[in-house]
Parts: structure tokens; sequence; C-alpha cells
């Protein structure tokens, strides 16, 4: 076997291997540009993140306009602080209201942003206000079963 | 105890000790092996062409067989895939399966299992067979060290070679469920494309099968090597070593992948 | 025996003592409690041709393995050139390496590459010759043992004296001093044997260096080399030059020489008494 003939068929090989995995990372995965695109981050604090994740996608009016960053439970109090990246060119009010909502059934879970009529806007580092945690399925059950026994006793 | 079922006790002890002992010890051989493998790094990349000569004989060789395989596990995934979804109303999710299943695990996996019964016993029985004819012992006696230039490049070839075609499956896979999926079945490409790309992570997913399929490549190809070195030099010695890389590495690939999951997706849920 | 000029004259060995080889009293065993071999004494001199005889399985193998630090001896001295074989760390061996040639039995030729590449192989990995020099070099080894024209052949395409013969040019290919020669007659037709020696003997002249031979073939040795040694159950039996071998009256030696069946090596493996093993039934 001629060794320039090894040569390129290794070198073939070699590209068409990276080219997979490109195309695994960019067609197939979420990997976006590299850098860092620019935007700035806000706080939000919830009763219950329910399945929020890392990475998960922020929306406003149904678009991605962010992405979550961080999670951690604050101690004092017992509340869970979500920090976002929002896109550099995205406003919002300051009385906007953030929730966890999920998309459709079994969908993900997802942070929504509706914004309020606020003529100040939020910046880099602040807190939205407002907010609305997830729906647990099992306090809605129990909620639902509670107010079913108010209402049976209360007849 | 009567005498005669004493000894016969204690001469199945002394078979288990001896049977023990004969695997640790070459365990430690292997792994004096391995360490003298990695120390002739320098001197296979010195030899590139020989480095790249591996290559080829190990990965371009393989491609036949990995593209195919990887295409048909693809268009499988997505024939069962769809059938147990749709049960459930989330046939729009079949290309999130399909990514997942196959970056997470069928790629490297069978992609190493492939690679280890193709590659792994070719390894094995060339080395084998130099050793046989005595060429290894020519070379120790022309002042080469077999290692350097025969063992160390194989290794790397694997090793290289590895994820290079597990990456090389898992994408055939998906473009062969892709075809299954939306072609044949008419799930809506925007939904299979949309909700695979949101739900596969590059560093979550697509990294640490890469990092797994290079895991795989490292323990193939020293299986392969190892077993080569040290076969007996007869028809039988070779032919065991062969078979036993091919059982060997099926079942490091399988306890690797296990013990490389639980590290890497336990965070998942 | 003539003198061949298809090569240059070679210049003095440095640091050249009469005797290249020497083992003194060597006592080996690949288990430490069977010997293969018992308190070997030979010497081996300089720009001589010497043959080492025996049976199957007596040992000979192993003092070729010896000689060459492939095995160390429990007990007793191998010295090449001087040097103390077993002693010498991994670099000084491969130093020591650099000066043989070696003749395996039936060839060892690396089999992925072609008869030129083969040659080559000890000028590319322990020189830095140019490209030219390696080329003008491996086609003149080659021409000197008759297969300058084979040398884009693969070896699998050789026939079984073609291969031991590129295997020859292979050993003298960095003009060693020493070239050692396990079984080199062992499986040829008539005409290869013959040709094979003859390059055992003009080779070692013309080059001047010093060529052990290991094997058994009688007639092919005493028709080349200077001096035998004859070794059996691991001990030095007898040894001289050819002539005295052929004179001699020991009955190893007519045994072997004629090709006794039964003699000092005897016929039968050790066996119990054939009337009581075959009336055990009765």
């Amino acid at each position: 076997m001629n060794r320039n003939t090894i040569d390129l068929w290794v070198g073939i090989f070699v590209a068409i291997g990276i080219a997979a995995i490109l195309f695994l990372a960019l067609k197939v995965g979420n990997l976006v540009a590299f850098g860092n695109t620019p935007g700035y981050h806000l706080e939000a604090a919830f009763e219950n993140i329910g399945g929020l994740k890392l990475r998960a996608p922020v929306k406003a009016a149904g678009v991605v306009v962010g992405r979550v960053e961080r999670i951690r439970f604050d101690p004092s109090t017992y509340q869970a602080i979500v920090t976002v990246k929002i896109d550099e060119g995205n406003q919002f009010t300051a009385d906007t209201i953030a929730s966890i909502l999920t998309s459709g059934l079994l969908g993900e879970v997802y942070v929504g942003l509706d914004v309020g009529g606020d003529t100040k806007m939020l910046r880099d580092g602040e807190r939205i206000s407002k907010t609305q945690s997830a729906v647990v399925l099992e306090k809605l059950i129990g909620q639902f079963l509670f107010d079913r026994a108010a209402a049976g006793s209360g007849k | 105890m009567p005498s005669a079922v004493q000894s016969g006790v204690a001469h199945s002890l002394r078979r288990l000790g001896r049977f023990a002992t004969f695997h640790v010890e070459r365990l430690g051989y292997a792994a004096r092996f391995f360490v003298a493998v990695i120390g002739n790094t320098p001197a296979a990349f010195r030899r590139l062409h020989l480095t790249l000569r591996e290559i080829y004989f190990s990965g371009v060789l393989s491609l036949i067989i990995i593209l195919i395989s990887g295409l048909f596990v693809g268009m499988v995934l997505a024939l069962q895939g769809f059938d147990v979804l749709q049960r459930y109303g989330a046939d729009q999710s079949l290309g999130v399966l399909v990514a997942l299943s196959l970056v997470r695990e069928l790629g490297p996996v069978v992609a190493g299992l492939l690679f280890a019964s193709r590659a792994g016993s070719a390894i094995t029985a060339e080395i084998g067979l130099m050793k046989a004819t005595e060429q290894l012992a020519a070379m120790e006696m022309m002042a080469v060290d077999p290692l350097a230039r025969v063992v160390a490049p194989r290794f790397w070839g694997g090793v290289v070679s590895m994820p290079l075609l597990a990456a090389l499956f898992s994408t055939l896979g998906v473009f062969g469920a892709y075809i299954v999926g939306v072609r044949l079945i008419g799930i809506d490409a925007g939904a299979f494309w949309g909700n695979m790309q949101s739900a596969v992570d590059f560093r979550q997913d697509i990294v640490n099968g890469i990092i797994k399929s290079a895991v795989f490549g490292v323990a193939v190809s020293l299986i392969a090597v190892f077993e080569g070195y040290d076969a007996k030099p007869t028809a039988e010695g070779v032919s065991s070593a062969t078979t036993r890389t091919v059982v060997l590495s099926s079942l490091a690939i399988l306890a690797l992948d296990f013990v490389l999951t639980v590290f890497m997706f336990r965070g998942v849920s | 025996m003539s003198q061949s000029t298809d090569k240059a004259a070679v210049p003095e060995r440095a640091g050249s003592s009469d005797v290249a080889v020497e083992l003194a009293d060597v006592t080996f065993g690949y288990d430490p409690a069977r010997h293969v071999l018992e308190g070997i004494s030979m010497t081996i001199p300089r720009g001589k041709v010497v043959a080492i005889m025996g049976g199957s399985g007596c040992g000979k193998t192993t003092i070729f393995r010896l000689i060459g630090g492939q095995l160390r001896p429990q007990s007793g001295r191998v010295l090449v050139g001087g040097q103390s074989v077993p002693d010498l760390d991994r670099d000084a061996l491969f130093a020591l390496r650099r000066k043989f040639g070696v003749l395996f039995q039936f060839g060892a030729l690396f089999t992925d590459i072609t008869v030129f590449e083969n040659v080559a192989f000890t000028m590319r990995e322990h020189t830095d010759l140019p490209e030219q020099l390696i080329r003008d070099l491996v086609l003149m080894k080659l021409h000197s043992v008759g297969l300058r024209g084979a040398a884009q052949l693969m070896p699998a395409e050789l026939s079984g004296g073609m291969a031991r013969r590129v295997a020859l040019a292979r050993a003298i290919a960095l003009d060693p001093m020493l070239v050692l020669y396990d079984e080199p007659f062992a499986g040829l037709d008539p005409i290869s044997l013959g040709v094979i020696g003859q390059l055992i003997r003009k080779l070692n002249d013309a080059l001047g260096i010093t060529s052990v031979v290991v094997t058994h073939d009688v007639y092919e040795s005493l028709k080349i080399v200077d001096y035998m040694y004859f070794v059996s159950a691991g001990k030095i039996v007898w040894q001289g030059t050819p002539a005295e071998v052929q004179a001699s009256g020991d009955a190893f030696v007519r045994q072997f020489v004629d090709g006794e069946a039964d003699g000092p090596v005897p016929f039968h493996y050790s066996a119990p008494s054939y009337r009581d093993e075959m009336f055990a039934h009765a």
C-alpha cells in the first residue's frame, strides 16, 4: 500500500470524523456560537422551581430570549434564587412577572416573562420582584381534595 | 473428615489459589506493559508514518461496517421509538429519543464493540503472528525495541480511531432515524430537529459521549496489543489470544460504560 | 578458501582481541532445577566460521540466545568482544546488538514490508544515512546474495531459499563484527543449501567478520567451517577442525556424522521393559 494513498485515506477519515463531531455538536446538540453571546443578568426568587434545570430557556411571548444560568437555595428566606442571562437588546420592565411554566404536558420546564406597564426597565444584576412558582402536581391534588372536603362539609 | 476428602478439598483450594495468583500476576504484568507502551508514545509519533498506517488499518478499514451499522441502528431506533412514543402522544420527541440514545450510549458502545471485533482482533492476530514467526525476537536482536516500533503505533492508531468512529456511528444513526421518522413515517422535520436540539446538550451529552468512546478506545487498544504481545507463539496460542481480545474488550466496554454513565449522568434527571 | 573481491576492504575493528566470543563454564536452565546447559566452555576466534552442532533440543539455540543477551546464565561468563553480556544494562545491550547480525531460523523477515525495506531496516533505525546512500547500500547487500532483482517483492512472494538469502543480506546490512546463524540450512533444497553455505563462507572472509553457525547439518558444515563444537545433553562432548572430525573415532561424533540410528544418543525414549509392558494385561 502506497504511503501517499494511506496518508490520503487517513486524512479523509479524520476529516469526516471531525465533521461528524461538528454535525453532532451544532445540528443535533445546542452548541451555539463559541464565546459568550452578549447579555445581562437578572435574578428572581421562587417558592418552588419545580423541574427547572440549568440552561433551561427563558421565553417572552413564546420566544427564547435567554437561558437559566444559576440556581441556588437561599437559606435565609428559604427560597430558590434563579439567575438568568438575557440576550443583549431585550429590555424588560421593572414590574415584569417571571413564571415557571411547562411547555405541553410532558414538555420541558422554562421561565416565562410577562411584561408589565412600568416605565422603568430592569438593569444588569437587578431582581425581578414579581414571581410565580411552578405548579407542583401533588400540591394541586391536595388542594383540590381539601377544597372538595370543605365544600362537602359546608353544604 | 477422611483424608481422601481432605486432600481433595486441599487440591481444589490450591488450584483456586494458583488460578487467582496467575491472573493477578498477569494483571500486574499487563499494568507494567501499559506503562511501557505509554512511555513509548514519543517514539510512536516520531515514526509518524507508522502510526498513520495503523490509523488506516484500524479506522479507515472499519468505516464500512461502522457507517452501515450506524445507519441501521438509527433506523430501527426510529421505528421502535415511534411505536412506543406515539402511545403517549409524544411522537414529536422521536428526535430526542434517538439522538440521546445514540450520542450517550449506542454510539460509543456499539461502535466500540464493532471496533473490538474487527480491528482489535486483527491487531492481536498480527502481533501474535509476528511473535510466532520470531519477527519480534529478530527486531530485539537488531536492537530495535518492538514496543516502540510495533506495539505503540498500533495502540495509538486504535485510540485515535475510536472517537471518530463513534461520532460517525451516531451521525449516521441520526440520519437513518431522520429518513425513517420524517420521510417514511411523516413526523414534522422541524419538530424532529428542533426538539432534538433543545434536548441534546453539547457538554452534557456529546462531550461525555466522546469521552466515553476515547476511554473505550484506550481499553480495547490496550487489550488488543497486550494479548497479541503475550500470545503463545503457536497457532492455537494466536487463535485463543484473538478470541480473548474480543471477549475481554466487549466485557471491558460494557463494564466501563456502566461506571462512566454513573459518574456522568447521575446529576441529570 | 578464496577471498571475494565484491566488497571494499573493511578496516580493522578497534579494540580487537583474538577472541570474538567466549563462554566460560556457563550453566543455564529455563527452569532452575533442570539445566539445559552444564558447564559449557567455548572460544570463538575472530574471523573464523565456527559451527555448534548437536541434535534437536540439545541446547544449541540456548547458546545462541545467551550470546545475544536474550537469556542470562545461572553461572559462568558470556563475553562478546571482551564485554560481559549478562551484566550489560539495556542501553549497552542495545549498543552491543547493533554490532551483531542475526539470521533467524526460517528467516523471520518482516512480512509487512518489501525485501528492500527489510534490508534497509537497521540502516533506517540506527543511522542517519541519506536515502540515496541507503538505496545504494541495500542494493549492494542484495547483490552480494544474488537477489538485487527481487528488491521490490514482498517476503510472502519469496521461496524458502530466497527468503533465507534476504535474511542474510539483512543480517550483514550494517557490516557487523559478529554474525549468528540459527539453523541456516534447515528445510532447504540442495541448490539453496550450497548457495547459503557458500555465502556464509565468502561473506565471512570478505567482510572480515566472525560467524557462529548453529546447525545439525553435518555435510554442509564440514564444507565451510573452521572449527566445530558438538553438544549433547547440555555438555560439549567433542570439538575439532573438520579434518579432525572426519578422522575421529569418538562414538558420538561417528553416530552424528554417519547418521546412525542408535549409539551414544539412544534410539528408544526411556520406557519400562518391553516384555513387562506387552504382558501387562496377562
